[in-house]
């Protein structure tokens, strides 16, 4: 069992929350210029990280908020949880993880 | 033909009314281990669902009906006439006594509407959503230490303090109402099932302590 720090309740069991999924995956900016393919891959290909990994999560039975956490997908370590639309940590703010797809 | 009307008086309404837990009223009274720890059922509390911002012009708005908007999580304000739940950053949960119900003859849900107005937010009449549990006596906490994993110690969850979380695997908010009181909050599809749970966690306290 995972203990997730929640940004607003603090310290909750995993089963609180669900998962949602990579982080930072940014919507086309022209999304009907897009070929199927491009559409595809935004819609359904996602990194398969070995180590540090940004993903979403939400704390469904607490204060039904999002959040983002980079959490080691080998050791389970949590590295960080940082609010929605801020940039991952340790990486460069203007190109965060996905945004170019 | 089909009865439309609303019922004439408070009265009526409330002789229709079933609260979700009532069938186990019985069962809730003889599971009970007086001096130790009891389980009731408070029905038809009148709860209102609140989505607005604190800091907004509305958030005042409503702040002054409910008697302030509590700031963080575990936070709870009121003036006696109601008590406000924290749910989320801008979602809360008004909770009064049956009679502050507008169907019997209280103002509690329109004075709220008429307090968010026409600014962006919402203020729901969820009183039938979730049913209330009173667990109490010396042995409540540890009732629900069996069921939930928060640290319900009186030194980390004092009186006054309010928590949604997990209780048997179901969602549910929690509020310490006293030194030995829990109030619990399930949905109301879930009140049968959390009942009977409770019930089960009560059970050891009934029989002498094997040292």
């Amino acid at each position: 069992m995972l203990l997730i720090s929640c940004p607003n309740c603090g310290p909750r069991d995993e089963t609180e929350f669900h998962y949602g999924g990579q982080a930072h995956v940014a919507y086309p900016e022209n999304p009907d210029a897009l070929t199927d393919r491009q559409w595809a891959e935004y819609l359904f290909y996602r990194d398969n990280t070995k180590g540090a990994f940004a993903e979403r999560w939400v704390h469904s039975t607490g204060c039904r908020q999002w959040f983002n956490m980079l959490r080691d997908t080998v050791s389970y370590d949590i590295q960080a949880i940082y609010k929605m639309g801020e940039p991952r940590p340790g990486m460069n703010a203007t190109t965060p993880e996905g945004a170019t797809k | 033909m089909a009865e439309t009307a609303t019922p004439a008086n408070p009265e009526t309404l409330r002789a229709a009314r079933r609260s979700p837990a009532s069938h186990l009223a019985p069962t809730f009274e003889s599971g009970s281990v007086a001096g130790t720890v009891a389980l009731t059922e408070i029905p038809f509390q009148t709860m209102v669902g609140i989505r607005v911002g604190r800091a907004s012009d509305a958030g005042a708005r409503l702040a002054s009906v409910t008697g302030g908007l509590p700031a963080a999580c575990g936070e709870i304000s009121g003036d006696g006439r109601a008590t406000t739940l924290w749910l989320g950053p801008e979602e809360f949960l008004v909770i009064a006594p049956e009679s502050a119900h507008d169907s019997l003859g209280g103002d509690l849900v329109r004075a709220l509407v008429e307090a968010l107005g026409d600014d962006p937010g919402q203020v729901v009449d969820l009183s039938a959503n979730r049913t209330t549990f009173e667990l109490s006596g010396v042995r409540a906490r540890d009732v629900l230490e069996k069921g939930c994993s928060l640290d319900l110690h009186p030194r980390a969850f004092r009186t006054g303090t309010a928590l949604a979380t997990e209780i048997g695997n179901i969602p549910a908010i929690l509020l310490k109402s006293g030194e030995d009181s829990f109030r619990i909050f399930p949905r109301a599809s879930f009140a049968d099932f959390l009942g009977r749970w409770l019930l089960d966690g009560m059970r050891e306290f009934a029989s002498p302590e094997v040292p």
